[in-house]
């Protein structure tokens, strides 16, 4: 990353313009060329240091209320076949190996599982459970119950 | 919301074009005009239907760090603990869960001494264990909500 992609990130990290051009509305606003920032943000998204372009639904909004952590105790030497197949199941948007505290935290693999109601989580942990098998040691489900802070993760001005 | 604006946000959630006519490129798509899918999107970020619409940065990838921290907060000091974790600008994050590690926040820092520094001080400044939870490996992120 050099200056310009900086620039460019904090341009652009609250959003993109709702105006017809807006690759040219943020060029302008850095004094750059168009094309020069368009195949900026390309190689970004090709490096994967921009994950996608698009919108992030509010997902309270539409309707997934059941919001629940899950976090699973298998074995370390499992972990990757484990946690890949976790991480594949379509109602699973986000899944981790972390690291364990024990003995009061002895989980180390991590989902994120949303459903409509808390009995469709239930049934899609079922599922979860099946795919483990023998090898979950345990299980918790860490419903939230509000959101005490949600700001982007934003990079400093330079 | 109508079948136009479930439209807008199934279709939306990714692969938005890099092009100088992007708006009307994905206009044309779902069959409306450029101007109808501005004004709607405006509305859907407006009503907090959409919390965002732009490019999605990986900031690990771009040399910062992320971790998802813990606390253990006695339910009686439920809010004044709230009120310390929130006030550090490095927590990006923060929800309430329904556990007795009742408190779960998000670090996003340009480095991972300032991940250790912030958790420092909110330890010290809350007198409770931080259990920091970097991920150590990536398995899958990714979301697609349905409308």
């Amino acid at each position: 990353m050099d200056d310009l992609d900086r620039k460019i990130i904090t341009a652009t990290q609250s959003g993109l313009p709702l105006v017809k051009e807006p690759y040219q509305a943020i060029a302008r606003q850095l004094n750059i060329e168009p094309d020069l920032l368009k195949q900026r943000m390309r190689k970004m998204l090709e490096a994967g240091q921009i994950r996608r372009v698009g919108a992030v639904p509010n997902h309270y909004k539409l309707g997934y209320t059941a919001n629940a952590m899950s976090v699973w105790n298998v074995p370390d030497e499992m972990i990757t076949e484990l946690g890949s197949q976790l991480g594949a199941l379509s109602f699973v948007s986000h899944c981790y190996e972390r690291p364990r505290f024990l003995p009061e935290w002895p989980y180390n693999l991590f989902a994120m599982i949303h459903g409509k109601s808390k009995e469709e989580v239930s049934e899609k942990v079922q599922q979860v459970l099946t795919l483990l098998g023998e090898h979950c040691a345990g299980y918790e489900l860490l419903y939230s119950k509000q959101i005490l802070k949600k700001t982007g993760l934003r990079l400093k001005d330079a | 919301m109508d079948d136009i604006d479930r439209n807008i946000i199934n279709s939306l959630q990714g692969n938005f074009p890099i092009e100088e006519h992007p708006y009307q490129i994905i206009a044309d798509q779902l069959d409306i005009s450029e101007d109808e899918l501005l004004t709607r999107l405006e509305t859907l970020l407006k009503d907090k239907t959409l919390t965002r619409f732009g490019p999605m940065y990986d900031i690990q990838k771009l040399g910062g760090s992320f971790s998802l921290c813990a606390i253990r907060v006695p339910s009686e000091r439920f809010a004044q603990v709230t009120e310390i974790v929130n006030s550090f600008p490095e927590v990006a994050h923060n929800y309430e869960r329904d556990h007795e590690f009742n408190m779960w926040y998000v670090l996003a820092t340009e480095s991972l001494a300032q991940i250790n520094k912030t958790n420092q001080a909110i330890e010290t400044k809350t007198e409770l264990k931080v259990y920091n939870m970097p991920k150590l490996q990536e398995f899958f992120v990714g979301l697609h909500f349905k409308a």
